[in-house]
């Protein structure tokens, strides 16, 4: 049997968002959460091998009490077991301690893992980094950003495309991968699975202690980086209307912008036509 | 030599990615700004086989020094390899700060490099300062960009970021420029990779994901029925740019998930965004918040997509369509 490991995040949905414009800093204690979009093609890629082989999937995720709900979901898609590692003292991790409780979770609960998954990367922080960190942590072979996984025996082949290269690599269990979502679209949820995961199947709760992570031993492992502030993006839009019959304005737009879209798609385009010429 | 050790910042020489983004000669632009500051030098890293062009790139373009490996066992980049290489020269050297370019796979490597230097790192920064003190601050952006967020490393040494590509101009080039050029042997005992490469393949084609595709023409509801839809491939095409979708068009079928921008989709950042016929509700436009120029086609004059835009055009989406094509194949030339 295969033994798979989905992380998930819970982020918070954008319509949520509320931040303080004053001080800018978000309020992510007041936001409604959903589940990070690259872990559910993280979780449908779990599912599709569970399809195939016998196989049991546990997720797992760190997070506020709230994000049990992203394990709920999990679990009425088909996952077999969640474990929620929920603490005030893990609150404002950054990915080098989040990597570390992931570790110290799966090490406890799961550790005879053949395959861990995670996302490409959280629509909030969108570092990428918990992923590549989490193979450290545990020393294992690991690719990030894929596309496709082909497992046979032992033997995990996945393919990829980084930067221009499109890469097919091997290698063997234990291993890590981070999905991108290129492939894997995520299936939905039923209402009568999400009622059913909410009502039997069990949500594991650990806190730090439970780990062997205390406040002392937190602060020396955990965090390394601190956000100091946290601002909105003010884009200076230049805002030009501009009206009348589709033909008319698409010339209209063609001779004021040329040089700008010519530069950026590396072309040159013909400046404005002399009426006279048609 | 002053008693006190040389600082030093060091730049990741991500060569596999030149001719696409030439990230690394960004950084050493910055690096050399930041250097100043607090007197440090720049030291460019690069390692593989055949690797004096390189050599002679980065030192044309601003480094203080090179630390190369030149040896055929590097022929093929391999994480592995690359990350027990910098971790033995890092401990042994200690430098300040390690910049990284955000590619693909400087955001793969950089994390696991942090970890092993048990160290912080932030993540494909579009800005880079620091303090007199020698405190790199690193603007990093969060929610589809929308906001940014500082951050530093305190404690802990080096400092750590991957970069975005285009974020800092390159020095213009001096062949005439010296480095101090260390060659130094592969070293023994490098633990063999378990994760192999079968086969890759160079895409002559930009490897792109519309993520970091730089023209995007996205298309909403507005754009009519699928067939009408359809006809923005041919536009993108022409732009060499990628088509995006917003989430009724995706579940309506007229283009596929991977195309999604917004919050339960991709975060793009284009230089030339196209938004046709599209509302801009805030779910969709949560996955804007990078697009440098952005133009939108709406019939409505008061959607919100048209008053995020720099240039907003009162139309029917697919009559423009229809037009910028016909008027496109006229004008480019190639
Ligand atoms: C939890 C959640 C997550 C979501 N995530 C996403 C997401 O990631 N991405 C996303 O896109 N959406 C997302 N949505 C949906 C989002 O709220 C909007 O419904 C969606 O973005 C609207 O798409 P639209 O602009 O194509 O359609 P509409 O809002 O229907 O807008 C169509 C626009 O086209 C214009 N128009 C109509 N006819 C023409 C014409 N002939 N010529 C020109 N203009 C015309 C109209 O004036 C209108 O402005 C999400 C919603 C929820 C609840
Ligand atoms: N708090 C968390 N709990 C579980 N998994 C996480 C957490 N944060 C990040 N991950 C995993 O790491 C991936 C990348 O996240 P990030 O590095 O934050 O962009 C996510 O898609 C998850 O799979």
């Amino acid at each position: 049997m295969l033994n798979l490991v989905v992380c998930l995040k819970q982020v918070p949905m954008v319509t949520e968002l509320p931040w303080d414009e004053e001080s800018g800093t978000l309020r992510r204690d007041l936001a409604a959460g959903m589940m990070n979009p690259a872990c559910k093609h993280a979780l449908e890629a779990a599912l599709q091998i569970k399809e195939k082989f016998t196989a049991k999937i546990t997720v797992i995720t760190m997070g506020p009490p709230a994000s049990e709900e992203v394990l709920r979901e999990a679990l009425a898609l088909g996952a077999d077991e969640a474990i929620l590692v929920c603490d005030r003292l893990l609150a404002g991790s950054d990915t080098f301690a989040t990597s570390l409780v992931l570790k110290e979770a799966i090490k406890k609960k799961c550790p005879k893992f053949d395959l861990i998954l995670c996302g490409a990367y959280t629509a909030d922080s969108e570092t990428a980094q918990v992923g590549p960190q989490l193979a450290e942590e545990l020393d294992l072979p690991a690719a990030a950003y894929v596309e496709k996984l082909e497992i046979s025996g032992k033997t995990l082949r996945v393919r990829r495309l980084v930067d221009n290269f499109r890469e097919t690599l091997e290698m063997e269990f234990p291993a890590l991968v981070t999905i991108s979502m290129e492939n894997y679209k995520p299936r939905y949820t039923g209402m009568a699975g999400l009622k059913d995961a909410f009502d039997e199947k069990a949500v594991m709760v650990l806190n730090a202690r439970a780990l062997g992570l205390t406040a002392s031993s937190i602060k020396t492992k955990g965090s390394r980086t601190k956000v100091r502030r946290v601002f909105l993006r003010k884009a200076q839009k230049g805002n030009v209307l501009l009206q009348g019959a589709a033909s008319n304005v698409v010339n209209e737009f063609l001779d004021k912008y040329q040089r700008k879209i010519g530069t950026v798609i590396g072309k040159s385009i013909e400046g404005k036509k002399l009426d006279d010429e048609k | 030599m002053t008693k006190n050790k040389q600082k030093s910042i060091w730049v990741f020489g991500d060569y596999r990615n030149y001719y696409q983004n030439r990230v690394t000669l960004q950084l050493i632009a910055r690096a050399v700004a930041l250097a100043k500051i607090i007197n440090a030098e720049v030291c460019a890293l690069i390692f593989g086989y055949e690797i004096d062009e390189w050599i002679m790139e980065y030192t044309a373009h601003g480094a203080d020094r090179i630390l190369a490996i030149d040896d055929p066992a590097l022929k093929s980049y391999s994480t592995e390899k690359y990350l027990a290489i910098i971790e033995a020269l890092a401990k042994e050297r200690d430098p300040e700060i390690i910049l990284i370019g955000a590619t693909d796979f400087g955001r793969e490597f950089a994390p696991r490099l942090a970890k092993r230097l048990k160290t912080g790192l932030s993540a494909d920064c579009v800005g880079l300062d620091i303090t007199e003190d020698g405190l790199l601050l690193q603007i990093a952006p969060s929610f589809g960009g929308n906001m940014l967020a500082e951050i530093v490393t305190e404690r802990h040494r080096p400092q750590m970021a991957t970069v975005r590509p285009g974020t800092f101009k390159e020095i213009p080039h001096d062949y005439e420029r010296k480095a101090v050029v260390e060659r130094l042997p592969l070293m023994k005992g490098l633990p063999k990779p378990r994760v192999r490469l079968i086969e890759y393949e160079r895409s002559v084609e930009k490897g792109h994901t519309i993520e970091n595709a730089s023209v995007i023409v996205c298309g909403g509801r507005g754009m009519g029925n699928k067939e009408k839809f359809k006809k923005l491939q041919e536009l993108a095409r022409l732009l060499g740019g990628d088509v995006g979708a917003t989430r009724p068009v995706v579940y309506a079928g007229w283009a596929e998930h991977g195309a999604l921008v917004g919050q339960a989709g991709k975060h793009i950042k284009p230089k030339l965004l196209f938004s046709f016929g599209i509302s801009g509700a805030i779910q969709h436009t949560a996955g804007l918040g990078e697009a440098d120029f952005i133009i939108a086609v709406n019939k409505n004059p008061q959607a919100t997509m048209m008053k995020m835009a720099d240039v907003a055009i009162a139309a029917d989406a697919s009559d423009v369509v229809n037009h910028l094509i016909k008027e496109l194949k006229k004008r480019i030339k190639e």
